[in-house]
């Protein structure tokens, strides 16, 4: 049977796609993106983490006290963590469906995110197709980067696109998330005809994407391919007290959330313009 | 909120509540004259009439219902045929720090003067603890269950709708037919039976002498009113009592008042747990709204006063003063009546009805900590229903809580109910399951199932006072499999149990012996048609409860045993033991060990939920279709009410990492702060429990309100509990407030003297919590937004 490695299934999440949801995280994302808030989730293989703080030196690791994460799940203290699962499609699906109840009751199902899922595509079609034989509703969280014969086969057996569109500026997109946007973009106006539910997803970063020339260049672009949904998700810092965790630098400290002010300008400027608009993660 | 309701809703939460000798004045005075010249059933008769005939009565400025149970609002009788107070007693409940009541100097020398002299040595709590066996009193003493009926008589029922279809003149006449019937010549009852309806006789003409007392007061203050409205008002009052409850209301507002005289007989006769309750207020004031307001005679504005009026009235009835162990499993002013909304009708269909939406508002707008409320909700309950239900409970003060009206029906027909009498009950006290108006269920104690556990550990003996209590299981250290130690401990459970309920067959007896109650027999089926009192058996359905405490803990402790000592090995039984033994002083990996590597109830895990199944059916076998002494038949409940703090203070450290002396987990929720996984992992494992065979169970959530901020939130929220509910859960509530609220209450009352949570199965107001269970509270995991 196919295995993945997943770092994170989170029940009872409601802010990714209609109703009641668990979101899978899958490991291994292409992108570098500086306000990414999951940078656990960008390698692609298992890392242990260690908290010193949670150590007890009670030495049941016989020593091996910061590598190796053999003896993680008998580390009294929980000062060892490994961040990325091997996981059989199959265990996968035992988990979902611990919350069909709620998927029925609520119009929920599950939704794969990441990292970006479509860096382990052959696991998440087999993924999405346990789901389908069980009736569940999928979505896909996605950056788009991706070839598009995956995405096409996907869209097949997906009910929503979370599709995200951070920067239309291809400059500034290779410089603040190491790739370009130009397959990004074309995949998503393929999508737009191949699949119809998609909602475009866009990280607000004050001074990086906020300007009003980005906002109009995104309302062009989505006109242009008739994608009528977008969700706009304010930046927040509450990741980056991974990347210490990580020894990795956060390169955006210096910036705030947006205010409700800004995030209501962004609204109004697509609504203006014939959106739906959703703030927060409400979509679909 | 007007402003006559402001100021009565002011004067009853600015008012503290104080003892009052009137009533224990009045019992004596009836005693001293009658007692040993008539049967035990008249004698309680003319005490309950000679309070009825005396006591102080006072209509406060403004209000539209009338009726105190003490001379004015908060005062709070006491009961000395029950439980007499000493001196320290009185001192005590003057100056404690939580849940005091002012007691004056003339008070306490009337009580060393009067009261304590006739009643010391023959009160039903002496008579009680003189008849437990030896065996009783060490595993009473030791916390290994309590016992609810040593100060505070049966009630835990509530009222059905007969009092709005009939006046006590029609049950005066239901009682001569029953008196008719009685076959001297082979009936070898029947003297039993004409004392029992000579005394509710008695008490149904007392119960219409107070009402027409108030109705002079009112007409006599008509005279020297000034106001010209609230002269009219007076009239109004001095009509309506005149009329109910000697006759069948006709209005919502006499329907009101009727209901709340029979509240106050009820509670002044006995200290009933609990105290009273309405019930479905919503169905049996329906009828009353739908007339009147189709006819023009009643606004929605005027039933919603009269409604707040009322609500006031619950709110100044603080519980009966408790001392000893039935203060700490029951530390709280609450008294417990719960109304009901929404729910079936007796043919199956949907209840809500405007009333339901009203009563709402009602609670909205009161937040008062009684009456307590909740929902019925029913899979044909409409989804708007909910909606207004989760408005009120994302306000963080934990009403309404939330029940599942199908599941209480089931519920009720497996207990052998007929169907109608199912739909027509619901929920009472905490999450009590029963048929209102037909059934004495009583709680008859909390069972501490982590105690025994202990005591299993320690081959029946009581590590906290060395002494041997249970039986020789056999020494765990020779114990070499997980199965050998669930056997164990089910022959402790056994003879715990059979404890227990030898002490509470007793205990019926002497309460149908010496302590009936012919008022509140009057209105529960069928006592009038039997003859028999409540608490000997008159009603149609008899059932008995024991309350099993610390579900969350005890499956982490035997999971954690299972896990470590018998399947991965990584401790040794006797180092746990020692562990556990030295309260992990000096043993932190163990203990951390125990609290992270250790599949916890409350996380939808399998390994650890088979385990609180196993319990579960032990102690549901244990309890379950034993007789009572009624002629009903034992159930289990699983709540804590406060009592979780209770058997923590006397059980030491435990496998689930737990110290010495703290709580444990409460109701059917899991461990403070071993679930990880989220609500809808919480919700499956507490729904791996068979519901159904319980009367039934009491699940806390404690959501962020940053996670009911939103429209999904709140969707997701209705949804949660529309599944737990599709999946048998009886009963959810929830804590809408923030860790730093509550850490900074804890540090500075004074800041938030009004902030009120849910503890379990009622809310109180968290700065009157003692310290542990204000911490308990804090700890109770948070679920958040993701």
């Amino acid at each position: 049977m196919r295995k993945g490695i997943v770092f994170r299934i989170q029940r009872y999440s409601i802010h990714d796609g209609p109703g009641i949801r668990t979101a899978v995280f899958l490991k291994g994302c292409p992108l570098d993106c500086w306000w990414c808030h999951n940078p656990e989730g960008k390698g692609l293989s298992p890392v242990v983490i260690f908290h010193e703080d949670r150590c007890l030196h009670c030495g049941r690791c016989d020593g091996q006290c910061t590598s190796g994460g053999q003896y993680a799940d008998l580390c009294p203290g929980g000062a060892r963590e490994i961040i990325g699962q091997e996981m059989t499609v199959a265990s996968v699906m035992e988990v979902i469906e611990k919350d069909s109840a709620f998927y029925d009751e609520s119009g929920g199902g599950v939704t794969f995110t990441g990292g970006e899922p479509f860096m382990q595509y052959d696991f998440l079609y087999e993924l999405l197709l346990g789901c389908r034989k069980k009736g569940i509703h999928t979505a896909i969280e996605t950056s788009g980067y991706t070839a598009w014969s995956d995405l096409k086969e996907a869209a097949r057996l997906t009910g929503l696109f979370l599709y995200d569109l951070k920067l239309m500026d291809n400059k500034k997109h290779i410089q603040y998330m190491g790739v370009s946007n130009e397959l990004i973009a074309d995949n998503l106006s393929r999508l737009a005809t191949a699949h119809d539910n998609i909602c475009v997803r866009i990280p607000v970063i004050p001074g990086i994407n906020d300007d009003d020339r980005n906002i109009d260049s995104t309302c062009a672009f989505l006109k242009g391919i008739g994608l009528k949904n977008i969700s706009i998700l304010p930046y927040h810092n509450t990741g980056s007290y991974k990347y210490e965790q990580l020894g990795l630098d956060y390169r955006l400290s210096h910036i705030r959330s947006p205010d409700k002010k800004d995030m209501q300008r962004i609204a109004d400027t697509f609504g203006n313009n014939g959106f739906n608009v959703y703030i927060g993660g409400s979509a679909g | 909120m007007n402003e006559r309701i402001q100021k009565l809703r002011d004067q009853s939460l600015n008012s503290k509540p104080f003892l009052t000798d009137e009533r224990a004045r009045l019992v004596t005075e009836a005693y001293k004259k009658y007692e040993g010249k008539v049967s035990i059933p008249v004698l309680r008769a003319l005490v309950f009439k000679n309070i009825m005939e005396n006591k102080a009565i006072d209509i406060q400025e403004g209000e539209l219902i009338v009726g105190e149970r003490g001379p004015s609002p908060h005062a709070t009788p006491t009961y000395p045929e029950l439980c007499c107070h000493t001196q320290e007693d009185l001192e005590i409940i003057n100056s404690r720090k939580k849940i005091s009541f002012a007691v004056s100097d003339e008070m306490k020398e009337y009580y060393t003067n009067e009261i304590r002299p006739f009643w010391e040595g023959k009160t039903i709590r002496d008579l009680i603890f003189n008849n437990m066996t030896g065996e009783w009193k060490h595993a009473y003493e030791a916390g290994i269950f309590t016992e609810f009926m040593e100060q505070r008589a049966p009630g835990h029922t509530v009222a059905d709708d007969k009092i709005y279809k009939k006046g006590f003149i029609d049950f005066i006449g239901d009682i001569d037919d029953s008196l008719q019937k009685i076959d001297p010549f082979n009936d070898t009852c029947a003297f039993e039976k004409r004392q029992e309806l000579e005394a509710m006789r008695i008490c149904a003409q007392a119960i219409i002498r107070l009402a027409q007392r108030y109705s002079e007061k009112a007409a006599s203050m008509v005279a020297i009113e000034q106001d010209q409205r609230r002269k009219q008002e007076l009239l109004q009052i001095a009509e309506i009592t005149q009329r109910v409850p000697a006759y069948a209301p006709r209005t919502f507002w006499e329907a009101l008042q009727a209901y709340w005289f029979v509240h106050i007989g009820i509670i002044t006769e006995l200290n009933t747990w609990d105290s009273f309750n309405p019930g479905r207020l919503d169905q049996h004031l329906f009828p009353f709204y739908k007339k009147e307001t189709e006819a023009g005679t009643l606004k929605d504005e005027f039933a919603k006063e009269l409604l707040q009026c009322f609500w006031v009235k619950f709110n100044n009835q603080d519980a009966p003063p408790k001392v000893g162990v039935t203060l700490k499993e029951s530390g709280t002013y609450t008294d417990f009546a719960n109304i009901n909304i929404g729910g079936l009708k007796q043919d199956g269909t949907d209840g809500v009805n405007e009333v339901s939406y009203l009563l709402l508002d009602v609670i909205d707008e009161m937040r008062l900590l009684q009456p307590s409320s909740n929902i019925q909700l029913s899979k044909k309950s409409p989804g708007i229903f909910l909606k207004r239900a989760v408005d009120i409970i994302k306000k963080g003060w934990g009403q309404p809580s939330v029940f599942n009206a199908d599941a209480v029906v089931e519920e009720l027909l497996r207990q052998g109910k007929d169907i109608e009498d199912a739909r027509c009950g619901g929920t009472s006290g905490c999450v009590e399951t029963g048929a209102f108006g037909k059934e004495c269920y009583i709680l008859t104690g909390y069972f501490n199932l982590v105690k025994v556990l202990e005591i299993t550990l320690h081959n029946g003996t009581d590590p906290q006072t060395g002494k041997r209590l249970g039986i020789e299981t056999g020494n765990v250290l020779d114990f070499t499999s997980f199965e050998q130690l669930m056997e164990a401990y089910k022959k402790q459970l056994h003879h715990f149990i059979d404890i227990k309920v030898r002490g509470n067959n007793t205990i019926e007896k002497l309460y149908a012996l010496y302590m009936p109650s012919p008022f509140l027999s009057i209105i529960i089926s069928d006592c009038i048609s039997k003859g028999m009192d409540y608490n000997a058996g008159g009603a149609r359905y008899n059932t008995s409860y024991i309350q099993g405490v610390g579900t969350g803990s005890i499956t982490d402790s035997l999971s954690a045993i299972k896990y470590h000592v018998f399947d991965r090995k990584t401790l040794g039984m006797e180092q746990l033991l020692n562990a556990l033994n030295s309260n992990f002083k000096g043993c932190e990996d163990v203990r951390k060990l125990l609290l992270n590597r250790t599949p916890k109830y409350g996380n939808d895990d399998s390994y650890a939920d088979e385990i609180m199944k196993e319990v579960f059916d032990a102690y549901y076998h244990e309890v379950n279709g034993r007789k009572n002494m009624k002629g009903g038949l034992y159930r289990v409940d699983m709540l804590p009410t406060t009592c979780h703090v209770y058997f923590g203070s006397v059980t030491g450290a435990m496998p689930d990492g737990r110290l010495n002396g703290t709580p444990l987990s409460e109701g059917i929720s899991p461990v403070q702060g071993a679930d990880h996984d989220g609500p809808t992992a919480v919700l499956k494992s507490a729904s791996k429990m068979d519901h159904l065979r319980t009367g039934g169970t009491l699940l806390n959530m404690k959501f962020t309100p940053q996670l009911l901020q939103d429209e999904d939130g709140l969707t997701g929220l209705m949804s949660l509990v529309r599944t737990y509910f599709k999946l048998d859960g009886h009963h959810i509530q929830f804590n809408v407030v923030d860790r730093e609220t509550l850490l900074d209450a804890r540090e500075n009352p004074d800041k938030h003297r009004n902030l009120i949570v849910r503890v379990a199965g009622y809310s109180d107001y968290f700065c009157n919590l003692n310290r542990a269970l204000q911490n308990e509270i804090i700890e109770r995991t948070e679920h958040m937004t993701f």
